[in-house]
């Protein structure tokens, strides 16, 4: 069983008690305890089911590599799919369960799955799930839905807050082992400024499990004195629970701090993602330990060597009684001897190479303990735990010599360097034979914007996995990474450490090397996803050649822990049944992030009420006081109607059009672009950019313009004014401000830099309200002021500057309603009185404010066109019968090319015309005007789409604006629209202008 | 995520601060250009592996236009300039020169 | 006018800093020649402010002059004065290819002081905040989270932040969510 030691457990507060629960039952573990490690303590040693077969699983590894031990965690808002158990530090209250089973992690119907193993092979879904077709959606989706996915979803809103940090630095250090710290040292004695993250809680990294010497002094107390030193340099900032996530362009690094995991009851963000600028990077990440592939090797006890020995000395938790090492190196040794000192027992080492190991073996030897070269495992004995291994000659093809009684297996397969972040961007791996695995290429490192290497490995994650050799490549990649980010490198030496060498490692991808099918088909590769030697091999002999093509079909390394433990075991199986060289097949690609990190700090404080910014007007507060109904007009939201108690939206619209043309009422019309266009060449600018002539417009007077871009499409239209001779102010959509005025500036800048123009976006300035409706006048009257709004006094088209009342006002006397009516610019800041001055003074009138619905459907009755409705990018104003507001004097403005093309100039375009339903009724919204015949692909002929369709107040009946073949020339005659339950409607082409065709109403 | 030093404001600007505005140096063809020229200024577009030139502006910033030379598969920057002019400056062109020999981009090499 | 209001009528919150909606400010855009004398001349006349040096801010008599492009300025006074500063300065650039526009009430201004306050501008804008990179005298335009915004430090250590009126709220929830107890990261000092 597995349990926890009266000795040991460096990490632990044994002062500590936590309680915690995993599967609604209740057990406790010690402040420093992992989840997996407080399980463990507790003789919970399955902590899940595999994804595919259901397989019992418990944790093979101590950290982030780990695939198997995945838990959800937590309750309601605070619930975590996919959690590691072995990366999850344990807190009192923490409740979490297991994954992948029903009903229970003990008893689990799906189980059965893994007595069908010999039917789920390599590409089981892409061959089954082919015929008949009809099944896919019936019977073959459901079950793959039903089964597809890890762990389960959230249901409730995250509880937490995020965040993110903008950070520059010198140098980023990526891992606070002896390697991370060593580079930190040597980077920051150059006065590089330096942030070294470290994934864990804790300082050192592996050498302190693993122990050796450094100048003289063991590792531990190197480190402790090393930390120490670091946190006193003013230039290097040291955060642990920070993983690096992942390495991108131009220096650019994310930083995954874990702020209170540990901790949740504490206040503040859950995870912080660090957004950093580095001119150097170093990856000190270290190395992960390979499994080995033998049959059983998945079976809970069945753990990487190195975990083992962490298990015991960080956490004084004992994975077994006895445990039988079987590996292919020196290293595993370790393990063995850390077991044995804890006074637990190791029946025997298995060590795969003939020759046997160096000086780790003798020392435990010497401990007593039995070590068999050439040996391996047969198979591993047991279901939910190991009871036993079969001994067999590596070289055989399994044949049993002994089998051996054990409750726990320690394999090392060798060691793999921790490439990932070296390669997020682009660095190379090259194969190193000796160790049999890929380390980065220095000669091919990242490249920043300057065309030079920013990235440096340093220590294991180097291929140097001696300590000695690790320390000295630390300092060094230290120093290189501060000369390489301008600063001048420390002279002082490396330090010197001394380790016993070891014997070399020798490959072992499959153990026995000869395991016929029946062994292979046990032998897993990848634990999370449930893919074995035998996958691997049928892909290969199935044409999958390419390593990108093979992890697709077996579905090797795309699980959560993306193929840490199984990436190089994979490739190196695939690599054998294609009889090419390892490096030959390459790796997949390395993709950040790191580990999985939540989605909330990508989000960061985009949440809630800052998920996007939301513009108000300076009168916002007052609609939402009104109960108004809003609709997003890009990040603005404005009023669509005000209904009142008991009204619908139609029903308030239709009140808010009658009282518009029938009394008066207001609108807040803030939102429209306004930008300042002033200097000598402000005419000249503008005929440009208008397809209208506006040089010739008179300072107090305004006009209504379009702008086309350079294919000649209608991008906006507002109203002009001429404020004097230099200056003028334009009128945009309420979506297009920012558009237009970056346009403008664009052409002033990129094009016609010599012109003397300045441009200036005062949108928001300005409060805007229009006053309209026939007794649009009395109101301002009433509100006085120094202003002669009169008939004559202010005309159609004109605009003023006065006071109206005790306002400094703008009026515009324009009008987007065919009413009498006034548009009134103030300055913002006394826009919210105005309004209210307005609504006091109208009140005999029976003013009330109206939303962007009824101003829509009243410029509908007017016939004008609104950009984004008879607009929609391929729209020229031609097509609009707009061709009074093209100039024919000027030689060039922008679209003015592009609307000479043949396609522009064609009689064969469709053209705006009106809409009268012969019942009166409202043709639904997008219908298109049906044709004669079908088109190649069966579908039913058109000949114009409605753009504009409203019922109409003022005429009580349906109307409609729509692009018509050869509209214009076609008034009175009947078409047909469709509509959405496939009938058709009947209506009359008329022209657009369905109300006050003279224009009578606003000029009076 | 890209950084460009804004030639106007002298920020070393990244990506989020910044927005695309296309190719650089486009030569305008108005009313009575020949169809094909036309047509190059509007439609036409180099999509190089390897040295290109764009424009560029510094949206959530100073909101000058500028121009940049860089590299689409290395992402290497040779340089930023002003948007007034009508060719890469040849300090630029020699940087490049210097690292892709005999390159050449539209008229440019 | 007394009903004159500012965007969030002077709202404040408090946690890691102290967020404040400052109240009116007034804002003048003064776009022409910078390198002219003319410029120079109107500015030391009209304000006692010289022309500030790329990305800088100058302090003057009666305001603020603030770098915001190589033909932009942006003038920081009271409320009540931008109308007359404005005349003032059109009258002493008569005759120069200028525009000089008042943009006060397009704008909202607050405030974030306190020991954290480089923090909370840190998680929101892609800029270096650590002492010795962002410093009083100094003037930056960039985007906090999903909007443009400027900012500059004062000479007690706290920063002013000017962005549109329209977004005010948005500004403000967002230097309250950065600034929320208990979210110290402790990296500038």
């Amino acid at each position: 069983m597995s349990t926890r030691l009266a000795q040991g457990g460096r990490l632990l507060n044994k002062g500590k008690q936590l309680h915690f629960s995993f599967n609604g039952k209740q057990f406790t573990g010690y402040e420093g305890d992992t989840l997996a490690s407080a399980l463990l303590a507790n003789d919970q040693l399955m902590m899940g089911r595999s994804f595919k077969y259901h397989r019992p699983r418990g944790p093979v590894a101590s950290g982030a590599e780990e695939p198997n031990a995945l838990v959800n965690l937590g309750k309601g808002g605070n619930f975590e799919p996919n959690q590691r158990a072995t990366t999850t530090e344990l807190f009192n209250g923490l409740t979490c369960e297991s994954q992948n089973h029903w009903p229970s992690l003990e008893f689990d119907v799906g189980a059965v799955n893994n007595y069908m193993t010999r039917f789920f092979p390599a590409g089981f879904y892409y061959k089954t799930f082919m015929f008949p077709r009809a099944a896919w959606k019936h019977v073959f989706e459901p079950i793959v839905r039903q089964s597809a996915g890890l762990g389960k979803a959230p249901k409730d809103r995250d509880a937490d807050t995020y965040e993110h940090f903008y950070a520059y630095v010198d140098v980023v250090v990526m891992g606070g082992g002896v390697a991370g710290l060593q580079a930190a040292k040597a980077a920051g004695l150059s006065g590089a400024k330096v942030l070294l993250m470290e994934q864990t809680a804790h300082w050192g990294g592996r050498s302190m499990v693993d122990g050796g010497e450094v100048d003289g002094q063991p590792v531990a107390d190197y480190v402790d004195a090393l930390v120490a030193e670091l946190e006193a340099m003013e230039n290097v900032t040291l955060r642990n629970r920070m993983m690096g996530a992942g390495v991108y362009d131009h220096g650019y690094v994310l930083g995954y701090e874990r702020v209170r995991d540990h901790a949740p009851l504490e206040s503040g963000p859950r995870h912080r993602l660090w957004r950093i600028r580095a001119k150097q990077i170093v990856t000190a990440t270290g190395a992960i330990e390979r499994p080995l592939s033998f049959a059983g090797n998945d079976i809970p006890g069945v753990m990487l060597a190195s975990a083992i020995r962490d298990y015991v000395v960080d956490y004084g938790v004992s994975v077994g009684d006895r445990t039988v090492v079987v590996t292919n190196n020196d290293d595993a040794y370790r393990t063995a001897i850390a077991i044995k000192q804890a006074g637990l027992e190791v029946p025997v080492i298995l060590d795969a190479r003939a020759g046997g190991g160096g000086a780790l073996a003798d020392e435990a030897r010497a401990l007593g303990i039995r070590v068999e070269n050439g040996k391996g495992i047969a198979k591993v004995k047991g279901g939910k735990r190991v009871t036993g291994v079969a001994i067999c000659a590596q070289a055989g093809e399994g044949a049993v010599l002994e089998e051996i009684k054990c409750d726990a297996v320690a394999m090392s397969g060798g060691w793999s360097p921790v490439v990932h972040l070296w390669s997020h961007c682009g660095g190379k791996l090259t194969w190193d034979e000796a160790q049999a695995h890929f380390r980065p290429d220095p000669s091919r490192a990242p490249t920043s914007h300057d065309g030079e290497a920013f990235v440096t490995v340093a220590g294991s994650a180097n291929g140097y996995l001696d300590l000695a050799l690790g320390v000295k490549d630390a300092h060094d990649a230290g120093k290189a990474a501060a000369k390489a980010a301008g600063f001048t490198a420390t002279r002082k030496a490396a330090p010197k450490a001394a380790e016993a060498p070891e014997a070399a490692m020798e490959p072992v991808w499959l153990m026995p090397q000869g395991a016929g099918p029946e062994l292979r088909i046990k032998a897993w590769l990848d634990y999370q996803n449930d893919v074995k030697v035998s996958d691997v091999r049928l892909a290969a002999q199935e044409g999958y050649e390419s390593v990108e093509h093979t992890k697709r079909y077996t579905t090797l390394g795309m699980a959560s822990d993306q193929g840490k433990l199984s990436n190089i075991n994979g490739l190196a199986t695939l690599a054998g049944q294609l009889n090419a060289p390892i490096p030959s097949v390459g790796t997949t690609t390395f993709r950040p992030p790191y580990t999985p990190i939540s989605m909330g700090s990508i989000a960061g404080e985009a949440r809630g009420d800052v998920f996007q910014p939301l513009r108000r007007t300076p009168i916002h507060a007052w609609h939402d006081e009104q109960k108004a109904f809003f609709e997003p007009v890009g990040h603005w939201r404005r009023p669509y109607c005000y209904p009142r108690t008991g009204e619908s939206h139609g029903e308030a619209v239709k009140r808010e059009i009658l009282q518009t043309r029938n009394s008066v009422s207001m609108l807040d019309a803030s939102t429209l672009g306004k930008i300042i266009v002033k200097g000598p060449d402000a005419g000249k600018f503008l005929d440009m950019l208008y397809t209208n002539m506006m040089s010739t417009l008179k300072p107090g007077r305004c006009r209504y313009g379009l702008m086309c871009n350079e294919n000649g499409f209608l991008i906006d239209d507002g109203v002009v004014a001429r404020i004097d001779e230099d200056t003028f102010l334009c009128h945009t959509t309420t979506g297009g401000a920012e558009r237009i005025h970056g346009w403008m500036e664009d052409w002033l800048q990129c094009e016609w830099w010599d012109w003397k123009v300045f441009t200036a976006n005062v949108t928001e300035q300005y409060a805007q309200i229009a006053i309209v409706g026939p007794n649009a006048r009395k109101v301002l009257e009433k509100l006085g002021g120094d202003m002669d709004i009169s008939k004559e006094g202010l005309t159609f088209m004109g605009w003023k500057d006065g006071k109206i009342g005790d306002f400094d006002a703008r009026a515009y006397r324009i009008s987007f309603s065919g009413e009498l009516s006034y548009e009134i610019a103030v300055p913002a800041s006394q826009g919210r009185a105005f309004w209210d001055a307005i609504l006091e003074a109208g009140e005999e009138f029976g003013i009330m404010p109206y939303g962007t619905e009824a101003l829509h459907v009243m410029r509908a009755e007017k016939g004008f066109i609104m950009i984004g409705d008879e607009t929609d990018g391929t729209v020229i104003p031609q097509d609009l019968n707009m061709q009074w507001a093209i100039s024919k004097k000027k030689e060039d403005f922008l679209g003015k090319r592009a609307q000479e093309r043949p396609h522009m100039a064609s009689p064969e375009r469709w053209k705006l015309v009106g809409l009268e339903t012969l019942d009166g009724s409202v043709i639904p919204d997008g219908a298109y005007a049906i044709a004669e015949g079908e088109n190649a692909n069966g579908q039913r002929n058109t000949q114009g789409r409605v753009t504009s369709t409203y019922y109409s107040p003022t005429l009580d009946r349906g109307i409609a604006m729509a692009l018509v073949h050869h509209g214009t020339d076609r008034m009175g005659e009947v078409i047909e629209l469709n509509k959405v339950d496939g009938s058709t409607v009947k209506a009359k082409i008329v022209d657009p202008i369905f109300f006050d065709k003279d224009g009578e109403k606003q000029n009076v | 995520m890209l950084t460009l030093q804004c030639p106007y404001c002298g920020v070393w600007a990244e990506e989020t601060e910044l927005h695309a505005e296309g190719e650089a140096h486009l030569k305008r063809f108005g009313p009575g250009s020949e169809d094909e020229a036309f047509e190059g200024y509007l439609f036409m577009r180099e999509n190089p592996k390897g040295v290109h030139f764009e424009r560029w502006r510094h949206s959530n910033g100073c909101g000058k236009f500028f121009h940049a030379a860089r590299s689409t598969t290395t992402l290497e920057v040779f340089g930023t300039y002003s948007a007034q002019t009508l060719e890469p400056p040849q300090e630029i062109k020699d940087k490049i020169s210097a690292k892709y020999p005999g390159w050449s981009w539209r008229e440019f090499a | 006018m007394s009903n004159v209001v500012s965007a969030l009528n002077g709202v404040s919150q408090s946690g890691i800093a102290l967020v404040e909606e400052t109240g009116l400010r007034g804002m003048i855009t003064v776009r022409g020649d910078l390198a002219s004398k003319p410029m120079a001349k109107a500015l030391k006349d009209v304000l006692g402010a010289s022309v500030p040096e790329q990305r800088q801010i100058a302090s003057g008599e009666k305001g603020a002059v603030a770098w915001m492009s190589p033909d932009e300025l942006l003038v920081i006074c009271d409320h009540g004065a931008a109308e007359d500063i404005i005349a003032s300065l059109n009258a002493a650039l008569a005759g120069e290819h200028v525009l000089v526009v008042n943009v006060s009430d397009a704008r909202a201004v607050f405030k974030v002081s306190g020991e954290c306050a480089r923090e909370v501008i840190a998680k929101l804008a892609p800029v270096d905040l650590a002492p010795g990179a962002f410093e009083p005298g100094m003037m930056r335009r960039t985007r906090f989270a999903q909007v443009a915004a400027a900012f500059w430090m004062n000479d007690d250590g706290s920063f002013e932040i000017i962005c549109f009126r329209s977004v005010a709220r948005y500004v403000f929830d967002l230097l309250c969510v950065a600034s929320v107890d208990g979210s110290e990261v402790g990296f500038f000092n």
